[in-house]
């Protein structure tokens, strides 16, 4: 069974939206790959900033 | 040469939704029938990696349509074509989630049926021409 900790599973899931989302919203390589690398860097970001604010709303 | 509008011609002729119900399907397939190797070979490693990761991390594979949320992710899974076909013949995934990484293992075996269904809308509007 593959346990993953709560960051690992949000970078695999960031990683494999973001590769989908890339390729099928954009038209060109190198726009995918610059919208691929922005959805990324949103969902990781996202999940940080949100887990910031829970942490300081649960103390 | 071919023109755009002799191009927009071809792309509406024979059966378009093939490259829609392949990609569906099979993850990846309806962009490699229309010779979209690379694309289709990391829509296909992305959406079978994910779904294997959500049926490694023992997320449950819905089977029934109990209630709106059950009815939403059965719905999700069956994005996912033969891999939610053949996983659930075989009997994989969880029946009830036990653990914190199987509620994991189930949004994402959701997500990448929901992501299949993009990738497989996607390979139809390149078979049409609205997408290039």
């Amino acid at each position: 069974m593959f346990r993953p900790s709560h960051f690992a599973a949000v970078v695999l899931f960031a990683l494999f939206a973001s590769v989908v989302f890339g390729i099928t919203q954009r038209d060109t390589p190198l726009r995918m790959l610059r919208y691929g690398l922005y959805c990324f860097v949103l969902f990781v970001g996202a999940a940080i900033a949100l887990s910031w604010i829970m942490y300081f709303i649960a103390r | 040469m071919a023109n755009p509008q002799d191009k927009k011609k071809d792309a509406g002729s024979g059966f378009v939704y093939l490259p829609l119900i392949a990609g569906w399907l099979i993850p990846g397939a309806g962009h490699f029938l229309l010779r979209k190797w690379g694309r289709g070979a990391l829509l296909a490693a992305s959406i079978v990696g994910m779904f294997s990761i959500g049926i490694a991390m023992q997320g449950k594979l819905y089977s029934s349509a109990k209630d709106i949320l059950e009815m939403l992710g059965l719905a999700g899974d069956l994005g996912n074509g033969l891999l939610y076909l053949v996983s659930r013949a075989a009997g994989l995934g969880a029946d009830q989630i036990t653990i914190t990484t199987g509620d994991y293992g189930t949004r994402f075996i959701v997500v990448a049926g929901l992501l299949n269904v993009i990738a497989a809308v996607d390979a139809h509007n390149l078979r049409t021409g609205r997408k290039t």
